[in-house]
Order: structure tokens, then C-alpha cells, then sequence
């Protein structure tokens, strides 16, 4: 598969936070019966969903480290049945303003195509026109009647947004789930370099769950594989109009390398020198709270992880139209493997001396 | 399915170019004449040596939708409604721009960027734009043009029991209603016309309705239905499975109380499922054609539809059936009968 098919297909799948089981299967069969499988030591998968990709290394120590990118995306979950339309709530950071039209799945007793509808324009008063609808003003009309509804769909059934990824011009992409099913595929990017390396260190790439919610897929991954480093891979926001110039990142200009709290200033700077070792474009970001992405939860693991953060730029980030440049996912693969490539017992000794 | 094809063709009002082709392509060798006017609306005629009053029947081919109306630096399109659209349905949708269909999408800013209150109000047009991946200002200018028409890019399908669901359906419901009527024979001189421009004002009706100068016109229209919760029964104008809406009053016009009154008798007698139109708000074209030369009865009759003018509105096939059957059956009246006014 393609990089860009396996984007398309990992998007369009169904796997909001706590049920990503369809779509870590894509991700599982890549690499158990798809041209992943000869990449790898081996696959496994934890108690929470995470899915665990070991490539092992060459030295007689090996530096272990873990690359996070997460597979669960935002979604809604059923909170009542009325007049066999649906009420929800959110699982995730959702802009209440971004449903209104939307069509979406619900994961019923089997899937079912609803619509995200509200009270018509006309039948609003002025002023409740110049307000956005809030969450307890939409609904999910399934186009059934009550019983058909109820004999369907129960509460805590969990739905998700509809929509197919779809390329725009200069093979950026646009779609659901983007975030962070981009980093996903970076981390099979850098697996699919790595294959033509013999590498030191050894290389557990998470593909990790329930991130939204908390970064607890990554909470129990890191702890569970307690390596000696940790980069998560996750999006950052791209420039657009109503975003200061330091909040949005290129898009096409490379991935973004973060300085902050939640990262080790060695593994910061060797991400860099890693970059302008593979003559790869990339982009700095200052985060103040290390708070946000997997390198939360890796870097306070067992007794503390070296960890850093890279990420891909992202416009419209938590909506259902992500976009993004293709060529940012395929260098942040890129850099990866660079990164990777670099790293031996020496290094790893020199990152508790301050 | 035709509903499921006409929905899938782009039209915004003005250039109604591709749905006015598909249905003349359709209609060809049915009719007696075709001709197209000067504004785009598509007139066919059947019945032209019957005796009898001349009947107009009317759908309008445009639908609503966007237009470019300029190119920032970045590549980004910024964007005005062409018809009525609340704002708030543009947010995080995907669109077609222009005569070669670039796709692209509208953007919202992310929540993690927003300040709470921004939340509450809606994002004012003015801060919208369509991203088609373009590098910059110069790059989009190679596929896109100032005045470009834009469409939804909604897949039009079944939806639920019964139900359909996809953009445009106002009014390609009624184009498709006409369709099928015009494959049956009535002893009476009768007028099609497949109208251009109604969401930006009645324009194609005004002038189509001059030049047939019929003695009554039948509008063929969709309209909002209010049936979704927390809405009482009293507020929604027309509900879904209820059958064709028929108008006595809206913005632009008052339907003539004998028209009225024989719309309903016809559907009782047919035992044809039918309900009154409860609002007021909103024009059709019998506004235009009422008002055309020395005055022209016109009556509407609508299929009603869920989120009328977003990406996807939902209407009950049933309805849509049973409008063609209460068309038929006032066409049957009309020839026994003659005109009630």
C-alpha cells in the first residue's frame, strides 16, 4: 500500500478513543500479513488496545527506544433516544459550531447513517440566529421512528463523524482523524527506512490508544516497555487566517521539532542534528506545558523517560476537514529513521549528564 | 435512481448549465417542443393543438451555494453565499469550486486555539474560506477563478425507512417530479419549465412564466420540514410522511382560495395523503408568476425536507410519490373541469 492509500484507509476508518479496534485492525494486518510483516520482530498488543511494533537492534545493548503516535480519534456517544432522534455528547475536544450538517456513523447494533440536524433557521428568533447551536440543540435524526430507533441504537453507543479523506491540490490531503492517524502512518514511514538499516538501538513503535481522553494508552505503553528514550508523533496546528504567524506551521515546510517542558534538551537538539544530517526541511515549535501529546504521559514513565515530540502540521485540527501535506508526513518519517539511525549506547549515557 | 442523479449534479443558481442539459437530454423526443430562454430556463411543451386552459408546471434547477469572491496570498478562497444559507451549516464541509470541480473544504479554526466565548457565537462568513491545498495565490489562480460557483459535495443516497438524503433537493425533488409527470399523457396544452435562479429571487420564473403565459401555473416546490425534536407539532411548518404540502400563503404570495380549495378536494376524493403548509416565511415562484402580465394564478405544492439548504437535507419518498400522484390527479381534474378560477 501506497503512503497515501494507507492514509486515505486509516482515515476513513472508524476508531473514536476507547474503540479503535477497527481501525488498529488495518494497522495489524499491515503488518501481519501486508508488506510490513518482513520490517519487523515482532507485533503485539497490550491490555488497553495498544499495539506494539519491535524492530530489534544490533548492539549488544541496545538503547530501547519508543516512538507513540495515536490511533483514537474524536467522536460522540449517545446520550438518550427521543422521538427516535439521538442526543449526544462528545468523546474529545469537539467545536460544538463544527456539527451542525454533518452526516456521521452510528455504531449501533450496526452502523447506521445519521445527520446532524437542528431546529430550522426560520423557525429561530433573531437573536438565537446570532448565537451558535450548542451541543443540547442538535440532534442525530437516523430517519427511523421510535421503535426502529430503540431497537438499533442504545445510550453509550459511540458515533462518528462521515467523511471520506480526499486529495486536494499539491497531494495535500484532507479529512477526519488526521490527528493522529498522520503520525500513524510517519511511524510506518520510518519503518518502512529502517528495513535497509542495521541500526544499534531497538525500536518499539506504539501505536497507541485513548489518547484524547488523556494519553492513556501512552501512559500504560511506556510503562509497560520502560525504554530508554520516547518521541511521540502527533500534529501540530498549520497556518491559517486567525492564527498568529509562532502558533501555525507551514504547511510543506517539514515536520516541527518541540522545544518545551515535556522534552529533553539532548533529544531535542539530536532531533535537529538528525534533520541537517538527512538534509530534511523542519520546524521549530516553543510548547510551554508539556502537556497535550503521548510525551506527557512517556516522559514521568517508571522512573522517567528522555523524551521528545515531533509533529506534523495540521490546518483545522479537531474538525472534520484536517488537512495536511503529504511530503510533511513522509519527512517526518524520514526524520524518524535519521534519528534512529544515530542513536547508540554513547548517546543515551551522556543524557543524565546535565 | 433519477433523485439520486439530479441531486448529485451542481448547479448553483446562474449556472445551471449541467442540470439543464442532464434533463434535456432526458426529455428529448418526449416533448413536443423544447426551447431554452435567454436566462437558462428550459421550456418543454406537450399537448400544443388541445383544447382546454394552458397549464404551466414549474421546478427551479438552481440550488444554493457559494462563490468565490477572492484569493488571499495563501492560496485560501474567501467566499459569499449565493441564496439563503445560514452560516453556520459551512463549518468543517466538503465543496466542489468551479467549472472544473476542484475540491476543497472549509475550515474552522481549532477548538485548542479558541477563547470559550468564541464558542457561543457563530463564525461570521467573513472568516471563512475554502482550502483547495493551493501553495499560493498564483497556484489557485491556475484552477480557480474570481466568480467561480461552488458546490456542496454531498453523495446523495436512501437514508433510514423510506427516507432519501443529499444536497440540492430543493429543488431537484420537484425537477424529478416533473420528470416523471411528463412521461404521462393528459389532454391538455402543457407547459414544463425547468426554472433558472429562484434562490437569488424568482428571476427565471419571472420571465418564463411571461413568455408561456399560461392561464394557471403549478409550482412544483421542497420545503422545510419542522419535525425534529425539541420542536412541538405546532411549530413545524411540514412534517415528513404527512404527503405534498399545499401553500395557502407565504412570503410572496396568496394562493387564490378556489385553487386552494380544489387542490384539496382532489386529494380527498383521490384519497392522496396531504397537509397544509403552516408557515409563512420563505418565497416561491407563484410569487413571480402571480404578478406576471395581468396576473397568472399560480398554487405550490411542496415536498417537505428536513435541513433544507445545508450539505444534506432528508426527504420521505413516500411524500415525493404522493406529490406526483396529487399532481396527476388535479392535471385529471383540470381536464374534466376546467379551471376553478
Amino acid at each position: 500500500m501506497q503512503t497515501e492509500e494507507l492514509l486515505m484507509a486509516l482515515t476513513n476508518a472508524v476508531g473514536p478513543s476507547g474503540r479503535e479496534d477497527r481501525a488498529a485492525q488495518i494497522i495489524v494486518d499491515y503488518f501481519t500479513t501486508g508488506e510490513g510483516q518482513s520490517w519487523i520482530t515482532g507485533l503485539q498488543r497490550d491490555r488497553l488496545g495498544n499495539i506494539i511494533l519491535r524492530k530489534a537492534g544490533f548492539g549488544a545493548h541496545p538503547p530501547r527506544i519508543m516512538l507513540a503516535a495515536h490511533l483514537d480519534e474524536i467522536g460522540l456517544i449517545v446520550t438518550s433516544l427521543e422521538e427516535g432522534f439521538l442526543r449526544f455528547s462528545t468523546i474529545g475536544g469537539i467545536d460544538q459550531r463544527v456539527l451542525l450538517g454533518q452526516e456521521v456513523t452510528v455504531h449501533g447494533r450496526e452502523d447506521l447513517p445519521g445527520v446532524v440536524g437542528a431546529k430550522p433557521p426560520h423557525l429561530q428568533q433573531p437573536d438565537e440566529r446570532k448565537k451558535a447551536l450548542k451541543i443540547e440543540e442538535l440532534v442525530i435524526d437516523l430517519g427511523l421512528d421510535a421503535d426502529r430507533a430503540a431497537s438499533l441504537v442504545q445510550v453509550g453507543d459511540t458515533i462518528t463523524i462521515k467523511r471520506d479523506c480526499s486529495p486536494l491540490r499539491n497531494k495535500y490531503f484532507a479529512g477526519k482523524a488526521m490527528d493522529d492517524r498522520a503520525g500513524v502512518v510517519a511511524l510506518v514511514e520510518c519503518l518502512r527506512r529502517l528495513k535497509d538499516f542495521r541500526h544499534e538501538a531497538e525500536v518499539l513503535a506504539v501505536v497507541t490508544v485513548q489518547e484524547e481522553l488523556g494519553v492513556r494508552g501512552a501512559f500504560v505503553s511506556s510503562y509497560g516497555l520502560n525504554p530508554d528514550l520516547g518521541i511521540a508523533v502527533d500534529v501540530t496546528h498549520g497556518e491559517m487566517p486567525g492564527l498568529a504567524d509562532y502558533e501555525g506551521f507551514k504547511l510543506g515546510q517539514g515536520p516541527v521539532v518541540v522545544t518545551g517542558p515535556q522534552v529533553h534538551p539532548y533529544v531535542f537538539a539530536k532531533l535537529k542534528a538528525a534533520a541537517e544530517a538527512g538534509k530534511i526541511k523542519y520546524q521549530v515549535e516553543a510548547e510551554v506545558t508539556p502537556r497535550g501529546t503521548d510525551a506527557y504521559a512517556i516522559q514521568v514513565a517508571q522512573a522517567g523517560v528522555a523524551s521528545g515530540l515531533v509533529c506534523i502540521p495540521l490546518r483545522y485540527m479537531h474538525t472534520s476537514v484536517e488537512t495536511l501535506a503529504l511530503d510533511d508526513l513522509k519527512e517526518c518519517g524520514r526524520l524518524l529513521a535519521e534519528f534512529i539511525i544515530q542513536i547508540d549506547s554513547g548517546f543515551l549515557e551522556g543524557l543524565a549528564c546535565y | 435512481m433519477l433523485l439520486k442523479e439530479l441531486s448529485a449534479l451542481n448547479g448553483v443558481s446562474s449556472n445551471e448549465t449541467t442540470v439543464r442539459h442532464f434533463i434535456r437530454d432526458r426529455i428529448q423526443g418526449k416533448v413536443e417542443t423544447i426551447r431554452t430562454d435567454r436566462l437558462g430556463n428550459l421550456l418543454a411543451g406537450q399537448g400544443q393543438g388541445k383544447k382546454g386552459p394552458k397549464i404551466m408546471l414549474s421546478a427551479h434547477m438552481d440550488e444554493v451555494g457559494l462563490m468565490v469572491v477572492g484569493i488571499d496570498p495563501s492560496g485560501l478562497l474567501k467566499i459569499k453565499t449565493v441564496g439563503s444559507i445560514d452560516e453556520r451549516v459551512l463549518l468543517s464541509k466538503r465543496v466542489l469550486v468551479g467549472p472544473q470541480q476542484i475540491p476543497g473544504v472549509i475550515g474552522a479554526k481549532p477548538i485548542h486555539l479558541q477563547e470559550r466565548e468564541e464558542r457561543q457565537r457563530p463564525m461570521k462568513l467573513s472568516a471563512l474560506f475554502v482550502d483547495i491545498g493551493a501553495t499560493d495565490r498564483s497556484d489557485a489562480e491556475k484552477v480557480v477563478n474570481i466568480g467561480d460557483l461552488i458546490a456542496f459535495d454531498t453523495k446523495p443516497d436512501l437514508f433510514g425507512d423510506g427516507l432519501f438524503k443529499g444536497k440540492a433537493l430543493d429543488d431537484r425533488a420537484g425537477c424529478a417530479v416533473l420528470l416523471n409527470l411528463i412521461e404521462r399523457e393528459y389532454n391538455l396544452p402543457l407547459y414544463y419549465a425547468f426554472t433558472v435562479q429562484e434562490e437569488v429571487g424568482l428571476r427565471g420564473a419571472t420571465v418564463a412564466a411571461f413568455g408561456l403565459n399560461p392561464d394557471l401555473a403549478i409550482v412544483v416546490e421542497t420545503t422545510s420540514a419542522g419535525d425534529v425534536p425539541p420542536l412541538k407539532k405546532h411549530q413545524a411548518s411540514t412534517r415528513l410522511g404527512l404527503g405534498p404540502a399545499i401553500s395557502v400563503m407565504d412570503r410572496s404570495v396568496i394562493v387564490h382560495p378556489k385553487l386552494v380549495a380544489q387542490l384539496v378536494a382532489v386529494a380527498e376524493a383521490a384519497k392522496i395523503p396531504y397537509q397544509f403548509r403552516q408557515g409563512t416565511s420563505g418565497g416561491t415562484e407563484a410569487g413571480a408568476i402571480n404578478q406576471t402580465r395581468a396576473g397568472i394564478p399560480a398554487a405550490v405544492i411542496s415536498i417537505p425536507c428536513r435541513y433544507i439548504h445545508s450539505p444534506v437535507g432528508v426527504l420521505n419518498l413516500n411524500d415525493f410519490e404522493q406529490t406526483i400522484n396529487l399532481i396527476d390527479a388535479v392535471l385529471k381534474n383540470i381536464e374534466q373541469r376546467g379551471l376553478p378560477v
